[in-house]
C-alpha cells in the first residue's frame, strides 16, 4: 500500500496543516512517511507545493516522481493544473474551486474552470462557501482534507485524532470546527461521486 | 525507543541533543533556519540548559561555537550555504586550531536555488579545510550523524562539516532517538598554545592536520554511513551521495541490479571507488549540487574509462536533481503525467499587502524620480521583492551588506546621490562595517534602514538591531542631524518622500530609518501572547 499525494496551493493558505494532519494520522497506525515542505521564499505569496508519501513499506525518496502521485490535493484552482505532471494516468484532482488571485495575469475564470472539468478524474468542489455555510470561514482547508479523505486509505477517525491532537490545545471550539469542516468536505465529495 | 517525525533540519538538533551538546549558534537563512528554531523551541534543551541564542552573523555564530569548544563542551553552527562564505575565515582556520570539545560545522545547501543567490556546494569548503564530512542520505543518518559527529570532531581533533541539501533539510520522516549523552564538563585544551595561530605554532598545527589525513580516509573506510552495495550488472557502476542515494533506489523497487557506493562520509573511501571502477565498465555519480566527485574521478585529462554526470551531460550541470532525472541518466523511461495547461501562470513571491517596505518604496520611488534610475543598491530580506513590479525599485542585490559598500563605490564612481536600501537585521549582520567606512569617506550616499523589527524573509526571528539603530548610526559616527526616523504608512507619504528627498540632497552620508513591525511577525507576537 502506498499513496503519493502532492498539496498545492499559495503561500499562506494552510497546505502545511493538511500535510501535519495526514502524516499524524499515517505515523500513529506506523505506516512510513515522507514529507517534503517549502520553506523560505515562496511563502511570501509564491506558489508552494509539499510532496507527501506513505506507505506500509520503506520509502526512499522525498520527491515523488513525475507521473506517480495517486492524488493532487490542491487549496486553489490554478495550483492543482501546476503539478499535473506530476499525476499517474489514473490518479485524482481534488481541488477548491475558488481562485486566489494575487497576479496581473490570473487566467479567466470560465477557462479555467473548463481545464479542470476536462480532467478525467477530479473532485472539484467550493470549499469556502461549504466553510463559511458550517460557519467557519478559516477551515476551507480542512474541508479539502475531507474530500480528499476518502481516497487517503486512512479512517477518518484517525483523520478525526489527529485533528484533536493538532488543535486540543487551543479549545475544544475549533476541535469541532475542524471536525464538522473534515465532514462536510467528506460528504460533499461522496456526493459528486454518486 | 520512540519515533519522532522530524524535518531533517530538526533531527540534526534533536541528534545534537541527545548528543551531548552545551550550545548551538546561528544566524537564520533557509534551509538551515528551523535547526535553531526546534532547539529553541526544545524543552529538553531549556532543561538542559543548552544555548541556543542566535548570533549577528554566521562569523560570530563560527566563532563562539569555537569558544565553547575551547572550553571543552560540545557546540554547533548552523548556517545556510552562503553564510559559510560568511563564516569562512573562522571556519579554515578552525581546522588549524583544532578543537577541543566537539565541534560540528553545519551547512545547508539550496541546489535550485529555491531561497538563495546561489547553489555552491560546501563539500569544497571541507575539501579546502581537509576536515572530515558528513552527507546524510535521510533524515535518521541526519540524527545520528549529528549525535556521533561530536566523538568523530574529538577523535581526529578537528571540526566535522555536515552538509545537507534543501530537500532534507525541509522533508519530515520518522526518526529512532539514540541514547542520550550528558554533556561535557569543560575543561581547557591540554596544550595552552593549541589555539594560538602564531605561524611557529601554525605551521605545527597545519603539519597535525596533514598527518592526519590518512586516518580521515581510513574513517571513511570502515564508516558505516559509506556502503558497498554489490550488483550483477557491471556495465555501470554508480556513485550515489548522500540523498541522490534515495533518488536512486527509488528508481529499483526490488533492488538495484548495479553495483553501488552509497557515500555519506568523506574524504572519499579510496578502496571503494578503487573496487567500483575496476569492476565496472562505466562510472556514473549521482551527487546534489556541485560535479565534485565527479570531477575527482575523472580527472583533469579525463583519459580513464567514461565517468558519467552533470559534466558530460547525462544530467543537467546546475539544479537539484530529482528521481525522473536520475531515471534518465540510466536510461529508464517514466511515464510523466500530462504538462500543465498554458494558462497556468508563474505566481512569483511578493511583499505582504500591508508591509511597510511597501510605503518605503512608494516615498524613495517619488524622491528620487529627479536624479533618475539607477542608483539603488539594495540588500537580502523581504524588501529585495521591491525589485519586481510594481515597484521596481531596486538596482542590486549580491550578499548581505553589499548594500551600502556598493553604493559607496558607486559615489565614488560619480553616481551621486546613491542609496542604499537595507533590512534591520542585515544592517547588523554586516552593515555597520560598511557604514563606518562611509562616514570615514564622507561618502554622499543615502542609507535607508527599512526597520520591520524583525528578520523578515527567513519567517520572523528576533532581529539583533531591536530598538538599536540610532544609538548605532550615531555611534559610527553618522551626524544625528542626518538621522531621520520615519513611519511607513500610506498616510505619511508626501511627509515621508519630502524627508527622503532632503536626505537625497545632503552631500553626505544620511540615514532614513523607516520603522514600522513587520505583519506577520506582529500577527504572531499577539497570538503568542494571547496564548501566555
Ligand atoms: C550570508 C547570508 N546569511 C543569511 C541569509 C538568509 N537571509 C536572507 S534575507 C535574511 C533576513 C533579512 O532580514 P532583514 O534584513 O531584517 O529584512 P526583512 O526580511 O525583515 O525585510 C536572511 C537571514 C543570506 N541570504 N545570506
Ligand atoms: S513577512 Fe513582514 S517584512 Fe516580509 S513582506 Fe510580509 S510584512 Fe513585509
Amino acid at each position: 500500500m502506498k499513496t503519493d499525494i502532492i498539496l498545492a496551493g499559495v503561500g499562506g493558505q494552510g497546505i502545511l496543516t493538511i500535510a501535519a494532519c495526514i502524516g499524524l494520522a499515517a505515523v500513529e497506525k506506523n505506516l512510513h512517511l515522507k514529507q517534503a515542505e517549502v520553506h523560505g521564499m515562496s511563502q511570501r505569496g509564491g506558489d508552494v507545493q509539499s510532496h507527501l508519501r506513505i506507505s506500509d513499506q520503506e520509502i526512499f525518496s522525498d520527491l515523488i516522481p513525475k507521473g506517480h502521485a495517486d492524488i493532487i490535493l490542491s487549496v486553489e484552482p490554478m495550483e492543482a493544473l501546476r503539478y499535473l505532471p506530476f499525476l499517474s494516468k489514473t490518479g485524482y484532482v481534488i481541488t477548491n474551486t475558488v481562485p486566489f488571485n494575487n497576479i496581473p495575469n490570473y487566467p479567466d475564470l470560465d477557462d479555467l474552470n473548463k481545464q479542470i472539468e476536462a480532467l478525467p478524474n477530479k473532485i472539484a468542489i467550493n470549499a469556502d462557501k461549504i466553510a463559511k455555510d458550517i460557519g467557519s470561514s478559516r477551515s476551507s482547508n480542512i474541508v479539502m482534507l475531507g474530500a480528499a479523505s476518502s481516497f487517503l486509505k486512512i479512517k477518518i477517525e484517525d483523520l478525526e485524532n489527529a485533528l484533536h491532537q493538532m488543535f486540543d490545545r487551543k479549545g475544544e471550539e475549533i476541535v469541532n470546527m475542524n471536525i464538522k469542516a473534515l465532514h462536510a468536505g467528506k460528504d460533499a465529495a461522496a456526493e459528486l461521486m454518486k | 525507543m520512540q519515533k519522532l517525525v522530524l524535518l531533517g533540519d530538526e533531527a540534526i538538533a534533536q541528534g545534537a541533543i541527545d548528543g551531548g551538546i552545551s550550545g548551538f549558534y546561528a544566524y537564520p537563512g533557509t534551509p538551515s533556519t528551523e535547526v535553531m528554531e526546534y532547539a529553541q523551541r526544545s524543552k529538553e534543551a531549556q532543561q538542559k540548559g543548552i544555548k541556543n541564542t542566535w548570533s549577528a552573523n554566521e562569523k560570530t555564530a563560527m566563532e563562539s561555537a569555537l569558544g565553547m569548544s575551547y572550553a571543552g563542551k560540545r557546540a554547533m553552527v548552523q548556517m545556510k550555504h552562503v553564510g559559510l562564505n560568511v563564516a569562512a575565515d573562522a571556519f579554515v582556520n578552525a581546522s588549524i586550531t583544532g578543537v577541543n570539545g566537539g565541534l560540528i560545522v553545519v551547512s545547508a545547501d539550496d541546489p535550485s536555488m529555491h531561497s538563495s543567490q546561489n547553489e555552491q556546494d560546501s563539500r569544497f569548503y571541507g575539501d579546502f579545510a581537509m576536515i572530515p564530512m558528513l552527507e546524510p542520505s535521510n533524515q535518521q543518518e541526519a540524527y545520528d550523524m549529528a549525535h556521533v559527529g561530536f566523538e568523530l570532531s574529538e577523535k581526529f581533533n578537528v571540526p566535522v562539516l555536515l552538509r545537507i541539501t534543501t530537500r532534507l533539510a525541509h522533508s519530515r520522516s520518522g526518526v529512532k532517538r539514540m541514547e542520550q549523552l550528558e554533556q561535557l564538563k569543560g575543561s581547557l585544551p591540554k596544550d595552552p598554545r593549541q589555539f594560538v595561530l602564531l605561524p611557529a605554532i601554525a605551521r605545527k598545527n597545519y603539519k597535525k592536520l596533514l598527518n592526519i589525513q590518512p586516518a580521515l580516509m581510513e574513517a571513511s573506510e570502515n564508516s558505516t554511513y559509506n556502503k558497498y552495495l554489490d550488483g550483477n550488472d557491471k556495465t555501470i557502476g554508480i556513485i550515489a551521495c548522500g540523498i541522490a542515494y534515495n533518488y536512486l533506489m527509488e528508481n529499483f523497487p526490488n533492488g538495484c541490479p548495479y553495483p553501488i557506493i552509497k557515500l555519506s562520509q568523506y574524504p572519499i573511501p579510496k578502496s571503494y571507488v578503487e573496487r567500483l571502477y575496476n569492476d565496472c565498465d562505466e562510472i556514473l555519480v549521482l551527487e546534489d549540487g556541485y560535479p565534485i566527485v565527479e570531477e575527482k574521478l575523472r580527472g583533469f585529462l579525463n583519459t580513464g574509462k567514461t565517468v558519467n554526470g552533470r559534466l558530460n551531460g547525462k544530467l543537467p550541470r546546475d539544479g537539484e536533481l530529482n528521481p525522473n532525472l536520475v531515471a534518465k541518466s540510466l536510461g529508464i523511461n517514466i511515464i510523466e503525467g500530462n504538462n500543465s495547461p498554458e494558462m497556468v501562470m508563474g505566481r512569483p513571491p511578493s511583499l505582504c499587502a500591508g508591509c511597510g517596505h511597501r510605503d518605503m518604496y512608494n516615498a524613495l520611488n517619488e524622491a528620487i524620480k529627479p536624479y533618475g534610475e539607477g542608483r539603488v543598491f539594495a540588500d537580502i530580506g523581504c524588501y529585495t521583492l521591491g525589485a519586481l513590479a510594481p515597484f521596481n525599485a531596486i538596482n542590486s542585490c549580491v550578499d548581505m551588506g553589499a548594500s551600502i559598500t556598493m553604493a559607496i563605490g558607486a559615489a565614488d564612481a560619480g553616481l551621486v546621490p546613491a542609496v542604499a536600501v537595507i533590512g534591520d537585521s542585515t544592517f547588523t549582520h554586516s552593515g555597520m562595517t560598511g557604514l563606518l567606512d562611509a562616514v570615514i569617506r564622507n561618502s554622499p550616499i543615502t542609507v535607508i534602514i527599512s526597520d520591520n523589527s524583525t528578520t523578515g524573509m527567513t519567517g520572523g526571528q528576533d532581529s539583533h538591531a531591536l530598538g538599536r539603530i540610532p544609538e548605532i548610526c550615531k555611534g559610527l559616527g553618522v551626524d544625528p542631524e542626518h538621522i531621520k526616523i520615519i513611519n511607513p504608512l500610506k498616510k505619511y507619504h508626501e511627509e515621508n518622500t519630502k524627508i527622503i528627498a532632503d536626505e537625497l540632497a545632503h552631500h553626505g552620508v544620511s540615514v532614513v530609518i523607516p520603522q514600522r513591525e513587520c505583519i506577520q511577525t506582529a500577527a504572531r507576537r499577539k497570538r503568542a501572547a494571547r496564548k501566555n
